[in-house]
């Protein structure tokens, strides 16, 4: 089975997310090392906190060629929350900053003056498309989010599932090796277990 | 469609869970991480622990604590008491912890807030105000130990600050009705959800399923906390989604197969 490579850039406690991939019968590290994530067999590219200190840290480690090398090299890939947003091109997060760009879109702030802003809690998983990473979720299952800021891609087919707040917006992204998911998988007992199993599955 | 979150509470003092009537007279019963298990299994959408002597006492139990929680749940948690620096908030989010309540130091040193919701994020940050009704009957004063002291601080004045200074959630206690089983403050809990737009969890005063849909239906929180009422089993969380489901509130169903070694 696939090793699991859980890219930790100094923002955050991933213990959880590497305990989450071990209960699914995963063998899971977790790294601040180029040479690690160079040979990796699949990443995760985890996060919490903000986008700008997240980004900061994966450039201050030297981390972005590597993630970007293995994304081109077609190595499967996963993010996670803010790791879902750093896929995108630039977030307006506390200023403006520059994403990975692997996804064409930005990460825009959930509208304030009608929503309880942060969206936290449990919220429901809209499939928009079939993807390997929706395996066994049912239409409406739900998942823990706690966020802010929320992707707005620019190219529809990069959507694979949505979720209502305010509006539908995208919760659930990908693009042929890579994938992305707003919720915490680690925090979303059997749904989020699932959805990590079907990651292991589809790094093959 | 976002889930109205059911909570349950556990109070922490020396490494077990309690609970009693207005903080006095504890009541022992139980391991804190067995019963953080049970209400993961039980369909419990977060958890919060509460240290409730962590202002008189030392605070290496909780952590240990919390790290064994985290291990074994599959749903967020907070912790909470005691907490005044932003060294305190890193050893509690380090163990695996998803959130730090803080409640006196917030008080004290405003700060603090915007010092954790930099470091952590917003959505890591909760302040845990304890609401009670001025003594001239004027509206309500944020109090700290457990109720015991009253600052003059306005509650409703305070959680819009707290928001401000980038809190990502509030947890309110009122005082006066914490213990009692007679219903939230809905009157108190209104009074800040009209006023601010991040969450706010209503706690204290749960004794009956309606009093669950009431503090959702008519005073806007986002979610529901009680201790006592799940750790005595006189109602379960599956009971309380049950009946707000039949209110039309969305709640979590709780699921029961197994996905990998978890079930």
């Amino acid at each position: 089975m696939t090793k699991i490579t859980i890219i930790d850039y100094g923002v955050g406690n991933f213990r959880n997310v590497q305990k989450a991939f071990q209960v699914v019968g995963a063998e899971a590290e977790i790294t601040d090392s180029v040479e690690a994530v160079n040979q990796a067999e699949a990443i995760v590219l985890p996060g919490v906190g903000a986008f700008g200190d997240a980004i900061d840290n994966i450039r201050a480690r030297n981390l972005e060629q590597p993630i970007l090398d293995a994304v081109k090299a077609g190595k499967p890939m996963i993010g996670i929350c803010v790791g879902l947003q750093l896929l995108f091109e630039e977030s307006e997060e506390i200023g403006h900053h520059i994403g990975l760009g692997i996804l064409p879109g930005k990460v825009i702030r959930f509208p304030e003056n009608e929503l309880t802003v942060p969206h936290m809690g449990w919220n429901q998983i809209e499939p928009e498309r079939e993807h390997p990473l929706l395996n066994g979720i049912e239409p409406g299952d739900f998942a823990y989010f706690a966020h802010s800021f929320h992707a707005a891609p620019t190219n529809r087919d990069d959507i694979i599932a949505c979720t209502e707040y305010g509006q539908l917006y995208p919760s659930i992204v990908g693009r042929d090796n890579v994938c992305a998911i707003q919720f915490h998988p680690e925090k979303s007992q059997q749904v989020g277990l699932q959805i990590l199993k079907n990651f292991i599955e589809f790094a093959g | 469609m976002l889930a109205k979150r059911v909570i349950p509470c556990l109070d922490v003092k020396d490494g077990r869970v309690v609970k009693g009537i207005n903080f006095v007279n504890l009541r022992d019963a139980g391991d804190p991480v067995e019963q953080a298990q049970i209400y993961d299994r039980e369909g419990a959408d977060e958890l919060v622990f509460l240290d409730i002597t962590a202002s008189h006492e030392g605070r290496g139990l909780m952590l240990d604590i919390a790290r064994r929680v985290a291990e074994s749940v599959y749903i967020p948690f907070t912790v909470g008491g005691g907490i005044r620096t932003l060294a305190d908030m890193h050893a509690i989010i380090s163990t695996g912890a998803e959130k730090v309540s803080l409640n006196t130091a917030a008080v004290r040193t405003p700060e603090v807030i915007s010092e954790g919701a930099k470091a952590f994020g917003s959505n890591a940050i909760v302040v845990a105000i304890d609401g009670r009704k001025r003594l001239d009957g004027e509206g309500w004063e944020t109090t700290t130990h457990g109720g015991r002291q009253r600052t003059g601080l306005d509650a409703v004045a305070w959680a819009k600050e707290c928001q401000e200074r980038g809190a990502g959630e509030i947890l309110l206690t009122s005082m006066d009705t914490d213990g009692t089983k007679a219903g939230f403050d809905l009157e108190l809990t209104r009074a800040i959800t009209d006023v601010v737009s991040i969450p706010v969890i209503a706690s204290g005063g749960a004794g009956a399923l309606e009093h669950f849909s009431d503090a959702i239906l008519k005073a806007k929180a986002s979610a529901v906390l009680a201790a006592s009422l799940f750790h005595y089993k006189e109602i379960s969380i599956q009971e309380v989604k049950d009946y707000l489901m039949a209110q039309n509130i969305v709640a979590r169903p709780k699921k029961t197969h197994q996905v990998g070694t978890y079930i």
